[in-house]
């Protein structure tokens, strides 16, 4: 394992930031992994974490591949996440929607930049995404398309599902967007939580690119199978809405099996204690999605279903 | 009359309304001309506060002059308007990144679904914008190149200085200017000075903008000032000074100045060493229409924007 500076900057009142690397193996750019770009992404970093223990151990036992390499980058914002802050400390900027980036630019373009060099000439990236919601998610994979070869390569993740979704209007400054552009093909493994730490489903996370790494013929190491994934779009999720407001007390979490007309929660009047709204399943399906806070606005989305699919 | 254009209960007590002005002639054809004027979707701007209230003011007081429907959504982020902090609060995304929305998709995407279904149909918007509580902006008005020749001749009647074809965050996809744009509604996005506070000298220069775009597209039959011509300003004609150390910054010019090629435009100060770590000359002659507010400065934070060089 060789640890490499990325990134490096003053600033103003804390000193150097360096964004750091750890390679693995000797040759061609075969995987990148990259963990939290963001201050509350805890999870991602987690799994980055272990996913390096792993692979210092898979090498120790001469399970790189010769001339292979592959890249984890864990965090690219820890400056935020020493103090608490979601977004980038100064300007409140996400790495994340700064993609390309300008090696001229402000702070978060310039990381941007300079991890886009670094990263663009690898065959696959992979990014422990969170998603902009607070809540959980069954572990997935996430596409920005659909075509067929990106599918056929999600699959070998071994995950319960694989997601693809529709380009929205800022995809095209994200990671993703972007190493797809230069060639790489990209994967978002979501796995369940953000801000805090979900040790079975970070478990997953980090075996499912090992798999997808042994698969690939970077590493050797011998994996659990895994899921044939079920592929679902992200269009045909069922938002399942607050009709009121209040404390939210829910019946059933994420992969619950769930048929038509079942409670799914109830909504509590904050002050009164009584039950005024109970939230019932359209459909049979599955619970994909299900928000995490005590209580709830209303017509806010509490829960995403995949439709007439069961566990 | 003031109408609730999305509507949707809190937590506890309380509903979230976002609301219009609409003001309109006393007996209507149904032939008129509508403009929207739509600010507040970051909750730290406020010189769009100022420019709603002295629009529908001087509206007001000379309401026989009004012969077009005038909407004014003065606070289009409500909650980030009572916080004071840029981004829809409840999901921590800047609100000006997910037009059109979605009528079926979470809050933020729901609220701005229903702001672009109620501004549809107009014949024009203004999105009024300041900059961001970092660095100061000359009033100018922002267009993505996809539109500026339809809009260019509206966009040089709203008396700012400067007219920028630049693809920013504020007309770029997911933003309210593009979302208009694309369904027929001529939207123009105008920033001046800096959040968190109000510019007056500059809000009133932009207020006799709109009434300069309302004459000329049959809204207003009033007096309108005279308005000054703006300069276009393509990419090609702006530099962009960025800094290249961290520390605090020290200025030797003032914002909206034209400066000489060369001339010492700031310094970069290390306030432990006290040091001077970085002077910071412009690299050509030109107007400087955006300068660093906030004193405290990062490696690749914007110090300014000069337009200028071969121009001149």
């Amino acid at each position: 394992m060789n640890k490499e500076v990325i990134f490096n900057m003053t600033t103003p009142f804390r000193g150097d930031y360096t964004i750091v690397g750890y390679r693995f193996g000797h040759g061609e750019p075969e995987a990148c992994i990259i963990g939290a770009m963001r201050g509350d992404e805890f999870q991602q970093l987690y799994m980055c974490s272990q996913l390096v223990a792993k692979l210092e151990q898979i090498e120790g036992k001469n399970g790189i591949v010769a001339n292979k390499e592959i890249l984890v980058i864990p965090s690219l914002n820890y400056s935020s996440m020493n103090v608490g802050k979601r977004f980038w400390v100064s300007d409140s900027t996400d790495i994340n929607r700064s993609f390309p980036g300008n090696p001229q630019g402000p702070a978060t373009s310039r990381i941007a930049a300079a991890v886009m060099e670094r990263v663009k000439d690898y065959r696959y990236g992979i990014q422990f995404a969170s998603f902009y919601l607070s809540g959980n998610f069954i572990p997935h994979v996430r596409l920005l398309d659909d075509d067929t070869e990106s599918t056929s390569l999600a699959n070998l993740f071994g995950m319960p599902y694989i997601l693809t979704a529709s380009k929205r209007s800022f995809d095209v400054t994200t990671l993703n967007y972007n190493w797809k552009q230069c060639g790489t093909s990209p994967f978002s493994v979501y796995t369940g939580t953000t801000e805090s730490i979900d040790e079975e489903m970070a478990s997953q996370g980090v075996s499912s690119v090992l798999r997808f790494l042994t698969r690939m013929g970077i590493v050797k190491y011998h994996c659990h199978g895994g899921y044939i994934s079920s592929i679902i779009e992200e269009d045909e999720l069922l938002p399942i809405r607050a009709d009121m407001p209040g404390f939210f007390r829910p019946k059933v979490t994420t992969g619950t099996d769930v048929v038509r007309g079942q409670l799914l929660a109830e909504i509590v009047d904050p002050y009164r204690g009584d039950v005024i709204s109970r939230l019932i399943a359209p459909s049979d399906g599955v619970i994909f999605y299900h928000q995490i806070k005590p209580m709830v606005f209303q017509n806010s989305v509490v829960f995403r279903m995949i439709r007439k699919i069961h566990s | 009359m003031i109408d609730t254009v999305v509507s949707f209960e809190m937590l506890v007590e309380e509903v979230m309304q976002i609301k219009k002005n609409r003001l309109a002639p006393d007996e209507c054809s149904g032939k008129e001309k509508r403009l929207c004027i739509a600010t507040g979707s970051h909750g730290d701007e406020l010189n769009g506060q100022y420019i709603c209230y002295q629009v529908i003011r001087r509206i007001k007081q000379n309401y026989e002059d009004l012969t077009g429907i005038v909407d004014v959504y003065p606070a289009m982020n409500p909650l980030g308007l009572d916080a004071q902090t840029r981004n829809f609060p409840l999901v921590d995304v800047d609100m000006n990144t997910v037009f059109p929305g979605d009528e079926d998709g979470v809050i933020i995407d729901y609220t701005a679904s229903k702001l672009i279904k109620d501004m549809a149909g107009a014949d024009f918007c203004l999105d009024l914008h300041s900059s961001n509580a970092l660095i100061r902006e000359i009033p100018q008005v922002r267009l993505n190149d996809d539109v500026a020749e339809t809009i260019m001749p509206y966009a040089r009647l709203l008396n700012t200085e400067l007219v920028w074809i630049h693809p920013s965050t504020s007309v770029r996809p997911g933003s309210l200017s593009y979302a208009l744009n694309a369904i027929g509604v001529k939207t123009m996005v105008i920033e001046a000075g800096a959040a968190l506070r109000i510019d007056y000298e500059y809000c009133e220069q932009i207020v006799d903008g709109i009434f300069s775009l309302m004459k000329n597209v049959g809204i207003w039959k009033g007096e309108v000032s005279e308005i000054c011509n703006p300069i276009v300003a393509t990419d090609g004609e702006v530099s962009f000074i960025n800094a290249e150390s961290s520390g605090m910054f020290v200025p030797n010019i003032k914002h909206n100045m034209w400066v000489k090629k060369g001339e010492k435009i700031g310094s970069i100060v290390n306030v432990i060493t006290g040091s001077e770590e970085e002077r910071i000359f412009a690299p050509c002659d030109g107007l400087v229409f955006t300068f660093r507010e906030y004193p405290a400065i990062e490696e690749g934070a914007l110090i300014a924007r000069i337009f200028g060089g071969d121009r001149l």
